[in-house]
């Protein structure tokens, strides 16, 4: 037979990958759940049909759209308007999709489809920082693992929240978990000047931009962020070359 | 509203999501993207981590304050502190989380 199986070592590393990819997750996880249990618990307050409640987090699957999406909802917003205001909440991930093209290029397409189903700010926090790092042929079992991580943990939190309530106290502050491992992924994701320069310029600009609503602040502050970064490092490259263009 | 519309509300959330995360990816090989816009992308991560991480620490939209009226926004910069010196994520959320504790109870 010309079937040729994969050698075990292969498997075992991709095996290997998910599961890391997973546990890098866990983290994040500690401050996404609180967040669940809240979404589920505020929907079911909101009237909500159970089975609706677990859908947005189900097929949106995406956390703060959900709840700006749920506000809208319980103020009676046309559709229209609040499938309009998850798109531009969620218009960030466009960046990371365009960051992560190159790296998923030479996946089949159910890879790249499923994989982009799973795109969310914490997969992709947690797998860029895989791929700074070397060795990158099984890098996509890892983004599979932190993203089923967090999808399966979310589905969970929502279904605990809607069923039993919120539960975890507000004094815990659980939730600030994410915003304490987005710290420790940002820190070093700054390896340079530029990318230093980035990260402070879109810190000062997401908090200045950041009465915009849906989060077009975070967006606009991105781009600029990420203009300007890239600028200094082709800036940079020319002076270091003696001013020659590559 | 009805639950008719909820549903309508979903799928159309459901499809606006999956086309900003597929966009690129699926859609727009990387070949035809243009240099420039292919050297800005390894900005994304410092870029979207900084922008998330100042809001939730700072919070948006109304005036500074005095860093006392910030516990989160020290905390962070504790575990900002942690995290370089350490490259230890469980050790970062651990000193933040027990910095806005303590500073929960000292300050209350």
């Amino acid at each position: 037979m010309s079937v040729s199986r994969q050698p075990s070592g292969a498997s075992a590393e991709r095996r290997q990958e998910f599961w890391l990819g997973a546990r890098d997750q866990i983290p994040i996880l500690v401050g996404v759940l609180p967040a669940g249990l809240i979404f589920g618990a505020l929907g079911k307050a909101a009237g909500l049909p159970d089975l609706v409640v677990q859908a947005f987090s189900l097929l949106v699957f995406a956390g703060s759209a959900q709840f700006v999406a749920l506000g809208l909802v319980v103020s009676n917003a046309p559709s229209l308007i609040i499938i309009l205001a998850i798109f531009i909440v969620n218009l960030r991930h466009a960046l990371y999709s365009a960051s992560f093209s190159e790296h998923l290029a030479h996946l089949p397409p159910r890879w790249k489809i499923c994989l982009s189903w799973l795109l969310t700010d914490e997969a992709f926090a947690v797998a860029s920082a895989r791929y700074r790092r070397p060795e990158k042929e099984n890098a996509h079992w890892y983004l599979l693992g932190t993203g089923l991580a967090l999808w399966a943990t979310w589905q969970v939190s929502t279904a605990v929240g809607i069923l039993v309530g919120a539960g975890v106290p507000e004094s815990w502050h659980l939730d600030f978990a994410l915003p304490l491992t987005f710290v420790a992924l940002l820190i070093p994701s700054i390896t340079d000047g530029p990318t230093r320069l980035t990260a402070v310029l879109a810190g000062l600009l997401a908090v200045g931009m950041g009465a915009l609503p849906y989060l077009f602040g975070l967006v606009v502050a991105v781009i600029v962020a990420v203009g300007v970064g890239a600028l200094a490092e082709s800036r940079r490259r020319v002076r270091s070359t003696g001013g020659e263009l590559e | 509203m009805s639950e008719e519309a909820l549903w309508v509300v979903i799928l159309g959330g459901m499809a606006a999501t999956y086309a900003t995360r597929a966009s690129f990816i699926v859609f727009v090989p990387p070949e035809r993207m243009p240099a420039w816009f292919r050297r800005g992308l390894r900005f994304v991560a410092p870029a979207v981590l900084a922008g998330l991480v100042a809001t939730e620490l700072v919070g948006t939209g109304e005036a500074l304050n005095l860093p006392l009226g910030y516990p989160r926004l020290m905390a962070g910069a504790l575990a900002a502190l942690v995290a370089w010196r350490s490259r230890n994520t469980w050790l970062t959320i651990l000193a933040g989380m027990a910095a806005l504790w303590l500073m929960g109870v000292v300050i209350g």
